[in-house]
Parts: C-alpha cells; structure tokens; sequence
C-alpha cells in the first residue's frame, strides 16, 4: 500500500513537472520572441532617431562656429579694406578700432595687428605688449603670406596663451601687409561648447594633426585613436557628418559626431557616453525587462499552482475510479453470488421439498395411529430421512456461505487447487443440470501464492459460470488444469463449447461486452476478471475456434511471500 | 378403482418414493421414473396413465424438453409441471407448451390431489368428447 502511495506520488509529481515544463515553453517562447523583436526594432529605430537627431545639431553646430568664423573675418577684411596701411599703422587709431569692434560688434577680439611685409608688427592694439614683435619665422604668418586671408589653429604664441587668430593680407603700394586679430580664446571656447545634452555629451574642436582647438571637458586620451580614425574618415563623410559609436580604450562606449569645419582643417566633434545618448532606450529596455520578468514570474506561479490544482484534480479523479473499480468488483462478485444462489436455490429446494413430504407422510400415517404395525418403524424411517435432508440443507447454506462470506479481499497465501477445487464444488449442481462435466487436472504439490482469495475465487468462479452458460444448451465437457511454470502458476479452463467468433474475441473483456440477451448478463463479467488478474501482475489470455470450444489460460506470477512482491 | 392413474417424473430419488406412498394413500395409481427418457419409456409401456407430475429441472432431458415430448407422443395425457426453481418464465414456457397447471415444490399434497383429479377430469372429458364425436361419425355414416 504504502509501495503503492509512492509510486502514485511519483507519477503525480512527474506529471506537475511535465505540465510545468509544458506552460513554461508555451508561454515564454513566444513571449521573448515577440518582445525580442519588438525591442530590437525599437532600439534600432530609436538608435536611428537618437543618431539622426545628434547629426542635425552638430550639423547646426558647425554652421554656427563656421559662420562665427566668417563673420570675423569679414570684420577684419572690412577694416583692412576701408582704412589705408597707413592709418591702421598708427597704433591710437588701431587701437580706436580695436574698441569699436569690441563694442559694436563682439567681445571675441582679443587685439588687432598690422604687420608689414617683413613679419615686424609696426602697430599693436590689446592688452599685452606686442609692439614691434617679429613673426617672420611664426607658422601662422607664413601661411597668411600664401593666401589673402587666414584662420589659424589654435597655438601659444609670444604671449604664451593658447589663442588663434584671422590674418588678412593687403597692399600698400605694391608691398603686401597683413592685420591680424586675436580671437578670444575662452569665449571661442564657450561657443564650441554651448552644445550640450544629457550629462556626458560635449563638443570640441581639433585640426587635422588631430591637436585640441578647444578645451575638452574630460581627458581625450581614451579617445585618441577613435579620433585619428575620424580624421582618416574624411572621405566617407556623408552629409558632411560621421556618426560612428566606438569603444574607447578605458573600455567607455561612446557616440562620436564629426563634422568638418574651416573648410576642412578643423574637425568638430561631438562625442557622448552611448549609455547616457541611449538613457531612455536603456530606460525602456530595463522597464522591458523588469515586465518581462515580472510576467515571468506570474506564468511560473500560474504554471506551479495550475498544475498542482489540476494533477490534483486527476488524482482524485484517480481515486474516485479506483473506487468505482473496487465497488464494479464487488458488484461483479454480488452477480456471481446471484447466479450461484439461483442454482442453490433449486439445490435447497429438493431436500426441503423431501422434508415437507416425509413429514406429511408421518401425519398421513398418525390418522392411522401409532400401534399400526410396521408404522414405528416407517416414522423412524422417515426421521432419519429428513435428519439427512436437513444435513443436506446445511451443507449446501454452508458452501453459499463459505462463498459469501469471503469478503476479506487481503492479500494472504492462497493453494489454488484447493480453491478451484471449492468453486467446482459450488458449481457440480448447477453443472449436473446444465449436463456439463467437470473435470479437473491439478499438478500435485503446488506451491502456495500470495494473492486475495476472494478475488481469484470470483475469477475462477466468472469462468466456470461462462463456460457453462456457453455449454447450456447441448452440455459438454470442462477442463479445469493447473501447472506450474518457472516462478507461474498456470491455470487452464477448457470448455468444448460452441467458441466464441473472432469478431467477438478482440472485445471480451472491454466492459459492458456482452452476447447474452438484455437482463441476462452485465458484460462487466470478463472485464472484472481481466482487472483483477493484471492487478494481480498476471497475464490472461484466450484462445477459441468457432464450433470447437475455447481455452482461457490465465498466467499468475508465483509470490512466495509478501516481502518478494 | 383409483382417481387417477399418475406418472411421477423426479430426479430426487427419497421425494417420489415418499410422495408416491402419500399420493397412493390417497386413492392414486402411482408410477414412478426418475428421469425425463425413463418417463416416456414407462409411457409407452403403460398407455393407461392419465396425467404425468413433472419436474422442470432435472439431468439429462430436462422437464420442458420431456413435456414437448410427451405433448408431441400422448397430446391427450395432461401435464402438471413441478418444480422448485419456480420462474415465471418456465412456467409460461410450460403453460404455452400444453401444461395443465403448475405448482412449485414443496407444494401442499391436497392441493396436488386435486390438480391431479381436475387434469384427470379435464383428460376424461377431452376423451368422452373425441368419443363422442367418433360414435357420432360412426352413427352418422350408417345412416
């Protein structure tokens, strides 16, 4: 019992865990599919917006710095144009410029210069002393030598602070001169970094060496090789903008936006963290997950509880079955005992019927009166004949009872000939009747077997009662065998009966089969038989042809003792 | 002269004897066979009996089997059917097949007599009648 309650609970449990196992890849496949696809698409698309919406702001950027630019180099142009060399050259009068430009126009200019073909600055204007200094061997002024006008990269100069400056060149009678204007260097700054979004974006400058131009917020040696790759980029550049997400080398994910400016000598960039770029693609992405597992979460606890409600469910249903099966078996047992008390009935009958008669006969014989002669001897006669009838009485109510009474359905050691024995006893009447023989062929000494009595006494009963019912008509003969197998017990029930047609064979013990007329049989007979012995772990099996008769063989295993099984 | 002339048809050997000597006492002619061919054997040697008690259930030929015999053989004996697997169905099957009465065993020995006289009467009758008819056919083609 207890063996069987965990063989139960096993199964009960595999059967939790497969259901489990089932719900759990019916609900997430297509859960992550779906929000898989969904976030890849959103994150390639809102990656898309986020790059393009960063392209147009530097794009705008640059514009601003390259029209920043132009402007103050129109202001010089315009000033080198409309005064003569010899004007700008006095330095009050340059100096008075100077301030002009600074007040109508922008604080971005530091000071102003005239220098002459031979690189001496002959007028100065600004704030530190610069008159009279030489550049003829300065970068910047042998560059603005080469081309009317300049912007050069951002260097230190006599003064020792990083500034640049526009240099424009003029003639004065015949001989080239140049006025060169300081740009303030911090307010320059500024401009370049007034772009900024979330909190790691900024922008700078660097010119083709890749040099700073500006000052950058953060250390750019991480990024150092990731720019010397956007220099090299310059042909690929499309819509004069470079959108390219790289690693740098502390292992940062960063977005670089470039874009040319001065007609090509500087680059602008614009660079910001990819997690703080992407934060709200990162923050759906981490809401996608935490519903995600949430979700998960609910279909793992549904799976759990509804599996446990269900394999309960059927586990009762089980239970329920079971009992059914056992009260089927019973009320299998109860239409055996029917059929057997039917016959038992008429066997009872007779003797009582000679009871009746031969005390009838002793009061015919006492209107006589006892003295009659030969009377005594007729009474005593009679007596002894209804002592025997009521002897008869009882042993046939003791057979029904000992049947009946049987109700202990244990397990227990059972000699199976002596059981077969018992049933054919019960049933020589009725086979006297039913002109049936009984013949039994018992393999002597075997061995005892562990199984339930009552329910191998309600088989051997079921067959017995079968093959009479088949042999009714026309009588016949039953063999009744047993033998003993490796570690079996074989039982054989042979009737010569008129067999049973192959349509027929295959159904015999589905319940409810049944050839017999409406009332006469439940078709539940074999069925039970067939329930009892696999219960039992043995094998039954039938063999019949049509006009020759039919040959049950039931194989049960030979259980010594409880503790094999 | 007896009541009646009776064959009494059973299995159980100890209930003819002791019924046969009550039925006896009780201005009966008994004779006895103690299975369904050894009844139609002591038909044929004695046609003078008029009605036969049968028992239903019996080895070998079995009471309904030896009734359609005897109907078939002596359609004017009477049949009173005995039994003690009392079922409707067998005593329909028994009436339906020509059987006088019916009576289930242990039955009441008075109540047995008077059947037996009534089937005897009811046999006489059928007889005179056929006599009857037979004088009638005679006298009729003399004239």
């Amino acid at each position: 019992m207890t063996e069987e309650k965990t063989s139960n609970g096993l199964y009960y449990r595999s059967l939790i865990r497969n259901i489990v196992i089932l719900v759990i890849i019916v609900s997430f496949t297509p859960m992550f599919l779906v929000s898989g696809i969904i976030l890849y698409q959103f994150h390639h698309s809102y990656s898309e917006k986020i790059h393009d919406h960063l392209g147009e702001l530097v794009l705008n950027h640059k514009q601003n710095i390259d029209s920043f630019l132009k402007e103050k180099l129109k202001h010089i142009r315009f000033l080198a144009k409309s005064y003569s060399f010899e004007e700008l050259s006095n330095e009050s009068f340059l100096q008075e410029k100077l301030s002009n430009l600074q007040e109508g126009f922008s604080p971005f200019f530091v000071d102003l210069g005239v220098i002459n073909e031979r690189g001496v600055q002959i007028a100065y204007a600004g704030p530190y002393k610069l008159g009279g200094a030489v550049y003829s061997e300065a970068e910047w002024f042998k560059a603005a030598f080469q081309k009317p006008y300049y912007i050069s990269d951002v260097f230190l100069g006599l003064r020792e602070l990083p500034h640049f400056i526009i240099a424009v060149q003029e003639n004065w009678r015949g001989r080239p001169w140049i006025l060169r204007a300081t740009i303030d260097f911090v307010a320059f700054n500024t401009l370049v970094q007034s772009v900024r979004i979330g909190e790691t974006g900024f922008a700078f400058i660097i010119n083709t060496q890749g040099e700073c131009q500006t000052r950058p917020c953060l250390d750019m040696d991480d990024s150092k090789q990731v720019l010397a790759d956007l220099l090299a980029d310059k042909k690929n550049i499309i819509r004069d903008i470079n959108i390219v997400e790289k690693t740098d080398t502390s292992g940062g994910k960063n977005l670089y936006v470039a874009s040319f400016l001065k007609d090509g000598d500087w680059l602008l960039v614009y660079q910001q963290a990819a997690s703080d770029a992407l934060a709200d693609l990162n923050r759906t992405l981490r809401l996608t997950i935490i519903l995600l597992a949430i979700g998960g979460l609910a279909i793992l606890t549904m799976a759990f509880v509804l599996s446990r409600r269900v394999v309960m469910r059927i586990a009762k249903a089980d239970q329920e079955k079971q009992m059914m099966n056992k009260q089927v078996v019973e009320t299998g047992r109860l239409a055996a005992i029917g059929e057997l008390a039917a016959g038992i009935a008429h066997e009872i009958n007779n003797p009582v019927a000679i009871m009746v008669e031969e005390a009838g006969w002793i009061e015919d014989l006492m209107e006589e009166g006892t003295e009659q002669e030969g009377n005594m001897e007729e009474f005593k006669r009679a007596l002894k004949q209804i002592q025997n009838q009521g002897r008869r009485c009882k042993e046939i109510t003791h057979k029904l009872l000992s049947f009946a009474r049987k109700t202990d359905s244990r397990v227990q050691s059972v000699q199976v000939n002596e059981l077969i024995e018992e049933v054919v006893n019960l049933s020589s009447q009725r086979a006297r009747y039913a002109n049936v023989e009984i013949h039994t062929n018992l393999q002597p000494d075997l061995p005892e077997t562990q199984m339930s009595m009552t329910e191998m006494q309600q088989v051997l009963m079921n067959m017995i009662n079968n093959a009479m019912d088949a042999m009714e008509k026309k009588g016949g003969r039953l063999d009744i065998s047993t033998e003993l197998g490796k570690d079996q017990i074989i039982i054989s029930i042979r009737d010569n009966g008129p067999g049973i047609p192959a349509a027929n064979l295959a159904q015999i013990f589905v319940p409810f089969f049944t050839t017999k007329p409406v009332g006469k049989g439940t078709g539940l007979g074999l069925a039970i038989c067939y329930g009892i012995i696999k219960k039992m772990d043995g094998e039954i099996e039938v063999d019949s042809t049509v006009g020759k008769g039919t040959t049950f063989r039931i194989v049960l295993p030979l259980i010594k003792n409880l503790e094999t099984k | 002269m007896a009541l009646a002339s009776v064959l009494l048809v059973d299995d159980e050997i100890p209930f003819v004897e002791t019924i046969t000597k009550r039925l006896t006492r009780r201005n009966l002619d008994i004779l006895a066979a103690y299975s369904g061919d050894e009844a139609l054997e002591k038909l044929k040697a004695h046609n003078d009996v008029e009605v036969i008690i049968l028992d239903v259930k019996m080895p070998g030929k079995d009471g309904i089997e030896t009734l359609e015999e005897i109907k078939r053989l002596h359609p004017l004996k009477e049949v009173i059917m005995l039994t003690g697997h009392a079922t409707v169905e067998t005593a329909i099957e028994g009436m339906r097949l020509g059987a006088f009465d019916y009576l289930m065993k242990p039955c009441d020995i008075d109540l047995l007599v008077a059947k037996v006289s009534d089937a005897a009467a009811k046999k006489r009758r059928h007889e005179e009648k056929i006599l009857d008819a037979q004088i009638k056919e005679i006298t009729m083609r003399r004239v």
